[in-house]
């Protein structure tokens, strides 16, 4: 009985850490798809994370943090897609960019704004999303993945996106905007990241903190490649990640079951390991989408 | 009864910065006809497609189509206008299935699943109308070129297109399957469809278009009635001068055997067997020519030949065994021992575009004792003044040994190429697609140089996809499918019906 208590409590924590990682993994999914490369993931959801803490404790609404924060990640997600699809920037260098300008961005502002060393106040009540408020975003989380689903294999916008990843040629002599089509997947990508991020600081966690992310982009990434970019393996892959953080929080269980102690730096290092060997391209090979990271141009 | 034509062009104009691609472009096409249009590499046959297709803005003139005046700014106006366009390399994506490579930009509403439907009954129609069969549901990437061109055809026709250019068609085909695409544009012709057919190749203009125009250094030289021509005189029209289309060569005279392969299996990086267990002899003055589609093996085994792949297996060069995995297995060991290689993909693995004629002259023997100053340095001027000598002897155009590789047009690049490597005077000369997007009339010295090796009693090992090289060259024709060697014929006994069979696999009951 109580071991079946324990097991729930683990479950529901692991749910409600792959969360995020979850909106990410589909948010890089959306962009990777229409053959975008997203490293910026992490960035976007960093100034998400921020801005939706910051507005919500100046307004006092945790809504109208929650549109900052989503509107904060559509403008990096506009900076990515101008740089990479627009002026044919190199994307990962566009991503990195990303990635810094939030990591020190947030930091300056919060600062700025608040003198609390670069983290925002804490949230109080009205500022926060409750357990209530929570249980949504993790919800919306999973609704998103048939939804996603749902819009890449069903309906005509989701193959012109998937075609568009392959081989944009094929899209653009077939007479559709290959730009317009890529700049509504990267779209797509800083709504999802702004959620995620929004979570972060004003469900998970009640504020921001300088670097509260902690990789998660990266994490969600590496979901993305273990998951082969569909949406489905790609529940399966961030629950993984989210199971690993939810026991690293719990070494007493760890000790329990396996019957020696293992150090909490080690359990803590787990989903990072995890990432390494996935990206190390471990688990089998993972084909990306064929025109991914390369700029369209029309050749003759 | 005069009809307004299908496609009219008056007077249109195109440059690139101070190249003028197409100038003052004319033409006319009936409705129901098929036309051809002829010409060298860059003489803008591409160009004008591409502003048909609404790829380029013409900087001056007019399309009119079925006697309307039409813009055509994108490929988006292209299609609306009937204008379906089957490219040279086909746009396709390769792990959709036909019927949603089809559909794509064509759905019907937001859902997928009705636009599906519909194409796949239209698809069941096309296919009986026009001989036009395919798998709805096979995807791309598992169909052969032939089918994936059906597809591209189909796209066009699902889109309603009156119009189809075609650009270089058959250039990946079998002849059996350039037939059959022959018979689907007979089809269309029959239907009302009007074609237009892109193509450096004289034969299949004489054997299907109605009209053909002929253009040169991106102006329309002659606009003739098939029937009132012949390929002499359009070979003559494109190049602008008198062209031999046949090679001149005397019977070979066959020496001791230069190149002896036995067993020769070559399993590449993703474990897919290409090479297996061949068997071919090369004997000194002549050259054994090697036919097949793209991709059955041929590349590999220049690949082996050349020392860039590993084998396993025997390879004998004048009777001495080499090294087919070891240290002594790489190009540099190859090229020592008197194996010159033209490799197919003269852009990739011949040249380097960035780099200068002469530093691409030195590439392969940069040890060469009479390029070197002291033991430290180079002698660049030493290969200067070397490649100014080839370049002159191979006619390269412009001769000016500065001037980076990317800057030539393909004829000359491979003259370039042909010359460091023909000069070295090997053993064994191998050479891939010698003319592959080369002109008439350099196709005409490419030939005549590899002719004169032969007469000197070398061996050279031909691969080429062009069955009308191979027949004109070779003193032995040996056709591969498949990594295997399907059979050896002499070119005097036999035609491009029974090696295209042999290159699709067929072997006529006891072989």
């Amino acid at each position: 009985m109580e071991s079946l208590t324990i097991l729930l409590e683990v479950f529901n924590s692991s749910l409600r850490l792959a969360t995020p990682l979850l909106l990410a993994c589909l948010a890089g999914l959306f962009s990777e798809r229409a053959g975008i490369f997203d490293i910026g993931l992490e960035g976007k959801m960093l100034a998400a994370a921020f801005f939706s803490a910051a507005i919500a404790a100046v307004t006092g609404s945790v809504w109208i943090g929650l549109l900052a924060g989503i509107g904060a990640s559509l403008a990096l997600a506009g900076i990515h897609g101008l740089a990479s699809i627009t002026f044919r920037g190199d994307q990962l260098i566009s991503g990195v960019a990303i990635n810094f300008l939030a990591a020190g961005l947030t930091v300056l502002i919060a600062q700025s704004w608040f003198q609390q060393g670069g983290r925002t106040p804490s949230l109080g009540d009205g500022a926060r999303f409750g357990p209530l408020g929570s249980q949504i975003f993790i919800y919306v989380a999973l609704m998103t993945v048939p939804a996603s689903w749902w819009v890449l294999f069903r309906t005509r916008f989701g193959l012109r996106l998937r075609a568009v990843g392959e081989n944009p040629a094929a899209v653009d002599t077939a007479g559709v905007n290959v730009v317009r089509l890529r700049f509504a997947a990267v779209a797509i990508c800083g709504v999802l990241c702004g959620i995620a991020g929004a979570y972060l600081s004003t469900a998970l966690q009640a504020g921001f903190v300088k670097d509260m992310t902690a990789g998660r982009g990266f994490i969600a990434l590496a979901a993305l490649i273990f998951a082969k970019w569909r949406p489905w393996h790609a529940l399966g892959a961030c629950f993984l990640f989210g199971f690993l953080q939810a026991i690293s929080l719990r070494p007493d269980l760890i000790e329990a079951v396996i019957g020696f102690k293992v150090q909490v730096q080690l359990l803590d290092a787990l989903p990072y390991i995890l990432t390494v060997v996935i990206l190390a391209g471990f688990v089998g090979s993972a084909i990306p989408p064929r025109a991914g990271g390369a700029p369209y141009v029309k050749e003759r | 009864m005069t009809q307004a034509p299908a496609l009219e062009l008056k007077g249109i104009s195109k440059s690139f910065g101070p190249v003028q691609a197409n100038k003052d472009i004319s033409i006319s096409v009936q409705p129901g006809t098929v036309h051809g249009i002829i010409g060298e590499n860059g003489a803008g046959k591409s160009t004008l497609m591409s502003i048909l297709y609404g790829f380029y803005k013409a900087d001056a003139g007019e399309i009119f189509i079925s006697g309307q005046k039409t813009q055509i700014p994108d490929s988006q106006a292209a299609i609306s206008a009937g204008i379906g366009m089957v490219f040279q390399h086909f746009k396709l994506v390769e792990n959709f299935t036909v019927l949603e490579n089809v559909v794509l930009g064509a759905e019907d509403g937001a859902m997928l699943r009705p636009s599906l439907a519909k194409a796949r009954k239209l698809l069941t129609k096309l296919a009986d109308e026009y001989e036009l069969n395919v798998d709805p549901d096979a995807k791309i990437e598992d169909l052969g070129v032939g089918m994936q061109q059906r597809v591209e055809i189909l796209k066009a026709l699902y889109r309603q297109a009156d119009i189809l250019i075609l650009d270089e068609p058959t250039g990946v085909l079998t002849p059996a399957e350039a037939d059959h695409l022959f018979r689907i544009l007979e089809n269309l012709r029959a239907e009302g469809k009007t074609i237009i057919l892109i193509t450096h190749k004289l034969r299949e203009i004489m054997e299907i278009t109605d009209t053909v125009s002929v253009m040169r250094r991106g102006e329309m030289t002659a606009t003739v009635k098939t029937s009132d021509t012949s390929p002499e005189e359009l070979a003559e029209l494109m190049v602008g001068r008198k062209v031999l289309l046949r090679v001149d060569k005397k019977p070979a005279e066959p020496g001791v055997p230069v190149l002896e392969i036995a067993n020769l299996t070559m399993v590449d990086s993703d474990g897919v067997t290409r090479v297996k267990g061949i068997d071919l002899n090369v004997r000194a003055g002549e050259v054994v020519g090697i036919a097949g589609v793209a991709g059955n093996g041929q590349s590999e085994l220049l690949e082996v030949l050349g020392g860039y792949a590993t084998a396993t297996g025997t390879i004998r060069l004048n009777g001495e065994e080499l090294d087919l995995t070891g240290k002594h297995s790489d190009g540099q060991s190859r090229r020592n021992k008197g194996i010159a290689h033209v490799p197919e993909d003269r852009q990739r693995e011949g040249l380097i575009m960035d780099f200068s004629a002469w530093e691409n002259t030195a590439f392969g023997y940069h040890h060469d004792p009479k390029y070197q100053r002291n033991a430290l340095f180079m002698d660049n001027a030493a290969i200067k003044k070397d490649t100014q000598e080839k370049m002159d002897r191979f006619d390269v155009r412009p001769p000016d040994p500065n001037l980076a590789a990317k800057n030539f047009s393909g004829g000359n690049q491979q003259k370039i190429v042909l010359a460091r490597e023909i000069e070295r005077n090997p053993e064994l000369l191998l050479i891939g697609q010698p003319t592959r997007g080369v002109d008439i009339g350099a196709i005409e010295f490419i030939h005549q140089q590899i002719v004169a090796l032969r007469d000197q009693g070398k061996a050279i090992l031909l691969v080429s996809v062009e069955l009308e090289e191979i027949l004109a060259l070779s003193d032995r024709i040996a056709v591969m499918f498949d990594g295997q060697i399907m059979g050896e014929r002499m070119p005097a006994d036999t035609d491009e019906k029974e090696l295209g069979l042999l290159m699709a696999g067929v072997t006529e009951g006891a072989a």
